[in-house]
């Protein structure tokens, strides 16, 4: 529970030329036509994403870019070298995460425990992620002519950050539930929607079990990229388990963010579908007043190649952060 | 005539890969191991070199094929040099694929950016 | 104890649940275009075998060499202009089995590793996808040819 209640001052966003074409395209700050952003790599271009949601999300808020104390992220690269090397032209203290796709979850409700034990004045958490770079790390390399299964997701090209506060004005983060890690048994790293589903349930029904709170309470429960075949299957697991949510009010960032017609098989994953959904989309329709309350539950698939081929199944986790429309605080 | 069975053939060792690849969820690299030994089994049961003569290109075509070329190589060699033949014959026949794969490969990578 | 039980137990509720919601793999229609394209590639490949046997002085033995040459020349050309991976996804087997995908395999991941450098990117990281068809292949053709030598030898 965050009793001073965090404010998100401010967030910035964005996106590759898939995204570009996709469903909310009035979500990002700045989308990019080409995929190599005129870089050398996939992974500079990558950096260059986080470099830039960075600039834009202080560009937003009130404050300048000194003030921010600290900066928590990860990606999904090893090492989660692009993001390092995105901060390191920075002036900030750097906590590096790794929880996969669900970094951003994870890096809001740690940059609001902080806020809220007053650590700091302003604390900004972000990531990045991309396709190409992604695929080429943990599948194949890009021009193989494999055949992906319809489970597969699509990573997303772009990145998003938020800054949060003691006080002013935007959405509140009232409280969050840290996941454990949630292993299933399943094995297929083109499935990651079906292992990640139980960590999703795991970490919303703690949720509402400890804040004593019924589903109804949120307008909406988002998860990040369980795509088609998670969803489902969270559903249903949480129907089992005698937690009912409606289908309208249970959305997922992985199914939002791409036009039905993009190739993307199952639905959008990365560290910045998350991202991209909740701080860039979601929060939007919180400062529009279109929604009141969310449970953003970012999940993540905690697998590395190795692990694949030596045989070990996919553990998973998902963090849940509970924002609500703030008022104008000062 | 050759044409049709080309076709045929091909077609069909391909389906049995795509079986390999979606019944049994076997990854591209299994299957393409498996029928690789598949096509040097054949050619030491003498069965490989007839459906080359019969389907052309629907033999040559797959990798299997090159599970049967490594074969034939070190048998060839082993007739006139003994045991130590099938060592040193085995890519007499076969280094096209190899040869050329590594040399557009390089040219490719000198020309080309991945489009992601 | 107890607790390990349970456990797979409800692991074994999820896969079962898991089964029932992953979506499921088109396999008769992959077959299908497995065998149009993979057919369709073993045609154009007898037509090129033709073409060496007549306009050059190959035999009908020896003319599969430049054809597999050609072939991957040909493949180097799609994997470069960023076509076979489009190919390969609506054809599954029917461009990988063909010696177009073990051209693919190393093309693509010779072209992908260029930004770590020639030599420890693209050289040392070439046959990453395809090597175990190399390995494989020659390590059974090795225990295959040695048997089948033995056996000869026994039967006179």
């Amino acid at each position: 529970m965050f009793t001073n209640k965090p404010v998100i001052i401010s967030t910035g966003t964005v996106g590759g030329p898939m995204e570009a074409k996709g469903k909310i395209p009035e979500a990002f700050d700045l989308l990019h036509d080409d995929q190599w952003l005129e870089q050398d790599s996939f992974e500079k271009a990558q950096q260059l994403l986080l470099e830039q949601a960075i600039d834009i999300t202080v560009n937003k808020s009130p404050i300048e870019k000194e003030q921010v104390e600290f900066f928590l992220g990860g990606d999904l690269i090893n090492q989660i070298t692009p993001t390092t090397l995105a901060l390191k032209s920075e002036d900030i203290g750097y906590f590096g995460l790794f929880n996969a796709c669900a970094t951003s979850t994870e890096g809001l409700a740690l940059a609001a425990l902080m806020i809220n034990n007053q650590a700091a004045n302003y604390v900004m958490t972000g990531t990045a992620s991309h396709n190409a770079a992604t695929e080429r790390q943990y599948r194949y390399p890009t021009e193989y002519g494999s055949q992906k299964p319809p489970t597969a997701q699509w990573t997303v090209t772009g990145a998003g950050c938020a800054i949060i506060a003691q006080q002013g004005s935007g959405p509140v983060i009232t409280s969050a539930t840290i996941g454990k890690v949630v292993d299933m048994g399943l094995t297929d790293p083109f499935n990651m929607g079906g292992a990640m589903a139980p960590a999703a349930v795991d970490t919303i029904m703690t949720h509402l079990k400890e804040r004593n709170l019924s589903p109804s309470y949120y307008d909406l429960i988002i998860t990040g990229d369980l795509g088609k075949v998670g969803r489902e299957s969270s559903l249903e697991l949480l129907n089992q388990k005698g937690i009912h949510i409606r289908k309208e009010q249970y959305v997922d960032c992985g199914l939002s963010i791409y036009k039905r017609e993009q190739p993307i098989l199952a639905g959008a994953s990365g560290t910045a579908s998350s991202a991209i959904g909740i701080y860039g989309y979601y929060i939007d329709q919180i400062r529009k007043g279109n929604i009141k309350k969310i449970l953003a539950v970012a999940t993540g698939a905690l697998h590395s190649p190795l692990t694949v081929q030596q045989k070990n199944s996919i553990p998973c986790i998902a963090h849940a952060v509970a924002i609500e429309a703030g008022s104008d605080k000062s | 005539m050759i044409f049709f069975w080309a076709f045929l053939v091909g077609g069909l060792i391909c389906v049995i890969g795509q079986i390999l690849m979606d019944v049994f969820k076997l990854t591209p690299a299994h299957t393409l191991t498996a029928l690789v030994v598949l096509g040097a089994i054949m050619d030491g049961f003498n069965l490989y070199e007839p459906l080359i003569d019969f389907a052309g290109a629907g033999a040559t075509v797959p990798i299997t094929s090159f599970g049967n070329s490594l074969v034939h190589g070190a048998m060839a060699e082993a007739e006139k040099h003994g045991l130590i033949g099938v060592v040193t014959g085995m890519f007499e026949v076969t280094s096209s694929g190899i040869s050329a794969a590594i040399i557009f490969g390089v040219i490719g990578a000198i020309l080309f950016k991945p489009k992601g | 104890m107890n607790n390990d039980k349970s456990k797979t137990a409800e692991e074994q509720n999820y896969h079962k649940l898991q089964q029932k919601k992953e979506l499921k793999r088109p396999v008769i229609l992959n077959c299908f275009k497995a065998f149009f394209v993979g057919g369709f590639i073993c045609l154009i490949g007898q037509v090129i075998t033709t073409f060496y046997i007549y306009f050059f002085d190959f035999t009908e033995q020896t003319a599969g060499n430049p054809t597999v040459a050609t072939i991957i020349f040909f493949t180097m050309l799609l994997t470069g202009f960023g076509l076979y991976d489009k190919l390969g996804q609506f054809a599954g087997a029917g461009s990988a089995v063909p010696v177009t995908g073990f051209g693919n395999a190393v093309i693509s991941t010779a072209i992908e590793h260029r930004t770590e450098g020639f030599i420890l990117g693209v050289g040392s990281n070439m046959f990453k996808l395809a090597g175990s068809v190399i390995v494989y292949g020659v390590f059974s053709a090795f225990i295959i040819a040695i048997i089948k030598t033995l056996f000869m030898k026994w039967m006179g």
